[in-house]
């Protein structure tokens, strides 16, 4: 029998005022996997994380986290799920009054009833795992990027929780400390047996680590599946994506020409310039620039103006 | 048209922020008297509200009541009656600047300081780690700072009116050769115990409002209209919160003063 997911995303939508971040989710994070959820700038990546941990309520749609449905739960039942998970940050979050070693027994202190002996030997257990025992009484401000996410790592596991999420573990870090940080998260998976969710864009992290990939583009989920399975996907999105390939935006010169003169027309309004057997479709079929680069009304001396921008 | 519209939407704001810092009170209010206690971090918050605004409360208060002393001579002087120098400077100081110079020295050193830090740990996703850790941050963060202002301010004020009772004492006694005993003897008989306890209330009610508004301000800076999270943001919501707890200070002095 399949046993059931880690996290469940259904039907998820998430807008940030008008703007429509994510469109309708499905996704499931199944137990005792890696799975690594990437895409470009601006796909969704960092707002589907942010529900997943409860951070944002979503518009419509449902998460079940280790069985708990974050979006209804109460306070008392999100802070039981949540004593189960760790959190590794982007930027760490690290207490910046605290030392290493305080940062990392906050939540030993907050939730438990273990003697100081105790706290202070899980704590360097913990700073041994991610090669940060010396520097357990420095202050964050004291630490490089990839010390800050190894202290940040050791925080997030200090209650040994049954998932992890790790948001950006190589941003802005070198490709050797970068490569470091996704051993230890192999390691992790191996030897703490953890549900890890890793949140990146770094193609080479993401085929080293990931047992289950998912790609998000533009706020819909592209694909899910195993490395190989994504890297044997023929949709131009995901190709795209994994070759680097800049993406081309098509531009509408007579648009883009109103727009730096400040006269942009709003989707759907007639443009007063266009012709009039052409009505209500500005920056369409009328003044619509094909793949090749031709302007379809063939106003050849604006084509050359917009490149040129 | 525009001009009633923003003046709407500066009312509707308004409106929001008061509901919002009143809501944390209460919050603060239901988390204060839940396991586990934060002892540390009060004892932390009092030393850092408290402690550490002795020197300003101190060199404040004497000044203040130096130039109390000095103010009050002058006119006494004029219609010869020095004596009840002490009395003047003592009532002036226990009912009403007392509480409300050192509330207003305590938005400046350390209001705005709490402010900041709390902006800054919630645009460095601070607050969220303490959300995802299953620590309640308006009773890890926020709690503590109100609970010590309620300490600190009263004390403060104590220190505050103490001093300046001595500054003034420095100036008509030992300056200008006012009679030590019309001088202590007339503040004994003019000050009754209604004056102390007024300006303890208001001591506790500004403690109250200064940290209760500075915590809102920097806690909710994601929520602020100034649509900027950076250091831009961090400032804006500073500012903010200093200039409206002095308002606050200063109204509310006038509305318990017209109360009790």
């Amino acid at each position: 029998m399949e046993s059931s997911p880690a996290i469940a995303v259904r039907d998820l939508v998430v807008e940030y005022g008008s703007r429509r971040i994510l469109k309708s989710i499905n996704l499931d994070i199944p137990l005792g996997q890696i799975s690594v959820i990437m895409g470009g700038s601006g796909a969704g990546k960092s707002t589907l994380l942010r529900t997943m941990l409860g951070l944002k309520k979503p518009t419509s749609g449902e998460i079940r986290v280790l069985g708990t449905n974050i979006c209804s739960a109460g306070a008392r039942q999100l802070e039981e799920m949540r004593k189960q998970m760790g959190v590794a940050f982007q930027g760490g979050a690290l207490f910046t009054s605290m030392t290493v070693g305080e940062n990392i027994q906050l939540p030993l202190r907050q939730h438990t009833r273990l003697d100081e002996n105790t706290i202070q030997i899980m704590t360097r257990i913990k700073l041994d795992m991610v090669n940060m025992m010396p520097h357990e009484h420095l202050m964050p401000s004291e630490l490089s990027g990839g010390m800050t996410k190894r202290a940040a790592l050791a925080r997030a596991i200090i209650m040994d929780p049954k998932l992890l999420f790790f948001d950006e573990p190589s941003a802005g870090l070198d490709p050797i400390t970068s490569a470091e940080l996704d051993e230890l998260i192999i390691k992790l998976k191996e030897s703490m047996n953890m549900t890890i969710v890793v949140v990146t864009h770094e193609l080479e992290s993401v085929f080293k680590i990931a047992d289950r990939i998912a790609i998000l583009g533009e706020g819909e989920l592209l694909m899910v599946g195993t490395p190989e399975e994504i890297k044997a996907s023929e949709d131009p999105r995901i190709v795209g994506l994994l070759n680097r390939t800049p993406r081309q935006v098509a531009v509408d010169v007579d648009d883009h020409l109103r727009r730096l003169a400040g006269k942009a027309v709003e989707p759907g309004i007639p443009d007063e310039a266009a012709s009039p057997d052409e009505p209500g479709v500005p920056g369409e079929s009328a003044s619509a620039k094909t793949a090749d680069g031709e302007s379809a009304n063939g106003k050849s001396g604006n084509k050359g103006a917009a490149e040129g921008q | 048209m525009k001009t009633i519209e923003s003046m709407g939407n500066a009312v509707l704001s308004s409106l929001e922020q008061t509901g919002r810092t009143l809501l944390l009170l209460l919050i603060v209010v239901y988390r204060i008297v839940q396991p586990p206690y934060q002892f540390y971090a009060i004892v932390r918050q009092i030393y850092f509200i408290g402690a550490r605004s002795l020197s300003v409360i101190i060199i404040s208060g004497v000044t203040i009541g130096m130039v109390l002393g000095l103010q009050f001579y002058n006119t006494l002087e004029r219609f010869g009656s020095v004596d009840i120098l002490g009395s003047a400077v003592a009532l002036s100081v226990l009912r009403e600047l007392g509480p409300v110079m050192t509330a207003l020295m305590v938005v400046g050193r350390a209001g705005s300081a709490i402010c900041a830090e709390l902006g800054i740990m919630r645009i460095s996703e601070q607050v969220d780690a303490l959300e995802c850790m299953a620590i309640n941050p308006d009773k890890y963060l926020v709690a503590p700072k109100v609970i010590a202002g309620l300490i600190s301010v009263p004390l403060l004020t104590c220190i505050f009116s103490v001093v300046a009772i001595f500054g003034g004492y420095f100036v008509g006694v030992v300056l200008f050769g006012v009679s030590e005993g019309s001088y202590i003897n007339g503040m004994i008989d003019a000050v009754v115990w209604s004056d102390v306890r007024l300006g303890l209330v208001k001591s506790f009610i500004f403690g109250l409002l200064v940290t209760l508004i500075c915590c809102a301000k920097g806690f909710y800076i994601h929520l602020s209209k100034s649509g900027s999270l950076g250091a831009e943001g961090v400032s804006y919501v500073t500012t903010d919160a200093v200039v409206i707890s002095s308002i606050a200070v200063l109204f509310s002095d006038f509305l318990i003063g017209a109360i009790l």
